[in-house]
């Protein structure tokens, strides 16, 4: 019983490990769209990503499923606990998936202007309020007996959950500058360096920062070791990021950022663990891997689709990838 | 208003919108399919450029589905949580499978066929058009799975609060998945299919790419007429199961208020359920329970077997059903005399069928959304079938004034969406196919 709740809770951190690695490259894409010159370079910066975004929002869908049947009470309290912060993310993808589509399609150039002003907008709120949300949660949240939130919308907007909002926006955005020199050339490769090495400057420390907080703001509610062990390699990789961007080597950088997603997200699990969400007011109505899971039956039938269906993803993923590799 | 309401209103918004795009997808994935096949199977350049055109729609109809579709699935969560704890256990998996199954399958592979036609050789183009239409077929099965769920739920207990299940494969093939699945996909194909005719005969009409026009008129007219035959068949047999599992709703869609052997079969009438009476019935004696039973003397349950309290509303479940049903009739004419015109030469030409065919064009979309109405309106005041209300299944965090300010938000956002899916779909009629490939024509 014990072994399927933390497979399923592995199985639903890949799936939101691989949407952060995935959407946020384009997601962070986004993030730089207006900083490009208008014309040539922002269709360079679509081009680069069109053939992956809606596959990399699938992964979204598919995490928020899976979420549903494995821990339903989760997915109930902190859906309908960040409702209105869902709400704009959701606005927010909405913006960015019919800009990508509409951009290109009329030639007037207010058209597209107005375009680009909303995929960048659409971009960066998802990526700031995810983070706010995970901040949140790693904060606790007030619950009453049926796991419900109790607090309003504005408490959520916290000093700490804010600060670990914008790891989140500066993570995003290093991730989709490292991306573009990866697929692009020239002029627009050099640029998407020199972006990749400020947001640096924004990404490490604030990280640095949050980690601390986490540490000294008594929110290691499941001891130390583990978390800051994920937090010292993560630290590693974000060092590695600035290395291998400074030599040139983009697919390095890129995927040392890769690396860098993929343990912040699990210091984020390591610190929550055994809870899934924390309720600060009493702890014993906290949600945890093991009382807030599906049945075991549930869990299983799960287990057997995921084991025949993520090969099949990973498949497809690596297939276009490879169909679209080389530079744009 | 309070928020169940609200709630409500919030999910007949979302769904609503999101559905006029997912049949589409079903139903333009099958043409696009095939007309990659008669491209392998001939190299003729003209399949090609249906293809293409067709495509560019498609790319945009899936788009807005894939956005509309992340806020419905996070929809159960945000307003409906008392809904998701009580049913998480079963509802969720159909959920995650389809993600798993389906999902990945159409959006990898709608991008090879949008961007990489250049990059794969012509068969892996072919497979991946097969598989971008399997994945939109797909995804409404689980779909399906997890709505028939509500509908007739199956495969589980209550333990703990919720229900647990205990049969996987009877969660899935509940009583009404597979009628309800075919309905669907044929609705869809109604959809799909009609659209190219219906655009098609527009151009027609405004005298724009006629030729092109009409090579596509006539590529889409014999599979909507088969269509739009199937959909009534596959509604037929829906319709028999509803009498079975869902007698309650079967009595609001007929305006059937006494229990009775031998009831007759509606064609018009009104509902008042202040009388307890249908008004100015016109029906035909006994069809109905002939119909629902193969034979005349068949009981079909009447309303006033039911508590008030548990009765559907009447007049929107009665109305969205009867108008689907007419629809439904009309399609299949339109289509039959549309196949008359083109055998005596005159398809492309006769401005009353291509006029009739054009104002058409909103109206499957119309009957798919009158189906769900019909579907989830009838199950009411369920949200699983005689087992949860809906009044019970709403998110207590939630304060009504945040639902209103989403609800407000999402009508301008969407508001403006349809505003530029229609914009788009004029240009790209105005602007027409892309000229032959010429190396291909050689």
């Amino acid at each position: 019983m014990i072994t399927l709740q933390l497979v399923w809770l592995l199985l639903i951190g890949v799936l939101i490990i691989g949407y952060a690695v995935l959407d946020g490259f384009d997601l962070g894409v986004g993030f730089w769209h207006l900083f490009a010159k208008k014309g040539a370079e922002r269709s360079t910066f679509i081009r680069a990503i069109e053939p992956f975004w809606d596959g990399n929002e699938v992964w979204l869908l598919t995490a928020g499923g899976a979420l549903f049947a494995a821990f339903p009470p989760v997915y109930a309290t902190v859906f309908s606990g960040f409702y209105l912060a869902l709400i704009l993310v959701l606005l927010g993808l909405i913006l960015r998936a019919v800009s990508i589509e509409c951009r290109n399609k009329v030639g007037d150039p207010r058209w597209v202007a107005v375009w680009d002003v909303a995929f960048a907008v659409g971009s960066i709120l998802p990526s700031l309020l995810y983070a706010v949300a995970i901040g949140n949660l790693l904060r606790g949240l007030p619950l009453n007996a049926t796991g419900d939130y109790t607090g309003g919308f504005w408490a959520l907007l916290n000093p700490y959950a804010l600060t670990v909002g914008l790891v989140g926006l500066s993570m995003f955005a290093i991730h989709g500058a490292l991306y573009l020199a990866v697929k692009t050339g020239g002029e627009t490769q050099r640029k998407a360096r020199a972006w990749a090495a400020k947001a640096w400057w924004a990404y490490a420390p604030l990280f640095m920062i949050a980690a601390g907080w986490t540490s000294h703001g008594g929110y290691l509610r499941g001891g130390a070791a583990v978390p800051q062990m994920l937090g010292a390699l993560a630290a590693l990789a974000i060092g590695l990021v600035r290395i291998f961007n400074r030599q040139g080597r983009d697919l390095s950088a890129f995927l040392a950022s890769c690396a860098g997603i993929a343990l912040v997200m699990l210091g984020v699990v390591a610190v929550l663990f055994p809870n899934l969400v924390v309720a600060s007011n009493d702890p014993s109505l906290s949600l945890t891997v093991f009382n807030a899971s599906s049945s075991q039956r549930t869990l299983a039938v799960m287990l057997v689709i995921a084991l025949i269906g993520m090969p099949l993803v990973i498949g497809y993923t690596v297939f276009i990838h490879r169909v679209f590799k080389g530079k744009v | 208003m309070d928020a169940v309401w609200l709630a409500r209103v919030q999910f007949a918004l979302t769904v609503g919108f999101h559905y006029l795009f997912p049949p589409l997808s079903i139903g333009l994935g099958w043409m696009l399919f095939g007309y990659q096949t008669c491209f392998l199977k001939t190299g003729k350049a003209v399949y090609q450029q249906l293809a293409r055109f067709w495509l560019r729609l498609f790319a945009i109809t899936f788009a807005v589905g894939i956005a509309t579709g992340i806020t419905m699935e996070f929809q159960f969560g945000t307003n409906w949580a008392a809904y998701s704890r009580f049913v998480g256990d079963i509802f969720g998996a159909p959920l995650a499978a389809e993600g798993v199954f389906a999902f990945f399958l159409e959006s990898s592979f709608l991008g090879i066929l949008l961007y990489g036609e250049k990059r794969v050789s012509r068969k892996v183009y072919w497979l991946s058009s097969l598989l971008v239409a399997v994945g939109a077929t797909l995804s409404a099965f689980w779909i399906v799975v997890a709505n028939s769920w509500q509908q007739t739920p199956a495969g589980y207990h209550l333990l703990n609060g919720r229900a647990e299940l205990t049969s996987f494969w009877a969660a899935v093939f509940n009583p009404s998945t597979l009628p309800r699945y075919l309905h669907v996909i044929t609705g869809a194909l109604v959809v799909g299919t009609f659209f190219v005719v219906g655009v098609s005969a527009l151009m027609l009409l405004k005298k724009r790419h006629v030729a092109f026009a009409e090579r596509s008129l006539k590529s889409a007219l014999i599979p909507f007429l088969l269509s739009a035959l199937l959909v009534m068949g596959t509604g037929h047999e829906h319709a028999v199961q509803v009498a079975e599992t869902q007698p309650a709703k079967l009595a609001a869609f007929e305006g059937l208020w006494e229990t009775q052997a031998g009831a007759p079969l509606l064609l018009f009438g009104l509902p008042n359920a202040a009388t307890e009476t249908t008004d100015w019935a016109v029906g035909v004696p006994k069809l109905l329970s002939f119909m629902v039973g193969f034979s005349k003397e068949t009981r079909v349950q009447g309303l006033k077997d039911f508590p008030k309290a548990i009765r559907p509303p009447l007049l929107p479940t009665f109305f969205s059903f009867h108008l689907m049903v007419y629809l439904g009739g009309w399609f299949a004419l339109l289509g039959a005399v549309g196949l008359f015109l083109w055998r005596r030469g005159q398809v492309a030409e006769n401005r009353i069928f291509l006029t009739a065919a054009a104002l058409t064009l909103p109206l499957p979309f119309m009957a798919n959304e009158l189906g769900w109405m019909a579907a989830e309106i009838g199950r009411q005041p369920w949200v699983v079938y005689n087992l949860m209300r809906t009044k019970d299944a709403v998110s207590a965090a939630v304060p009504a004034e945040q639902i209103l300010a989403s609800i407000i938000l999402f009508s301008l956002i969407y508001t403006l969406l349809f505003g530029i899916w229609l914009y788009l779909l004029g240009r790209q009629i105005k602007q027409g196919p892309q000229p032959l490939d010429a190396e291909v024509r050689s």
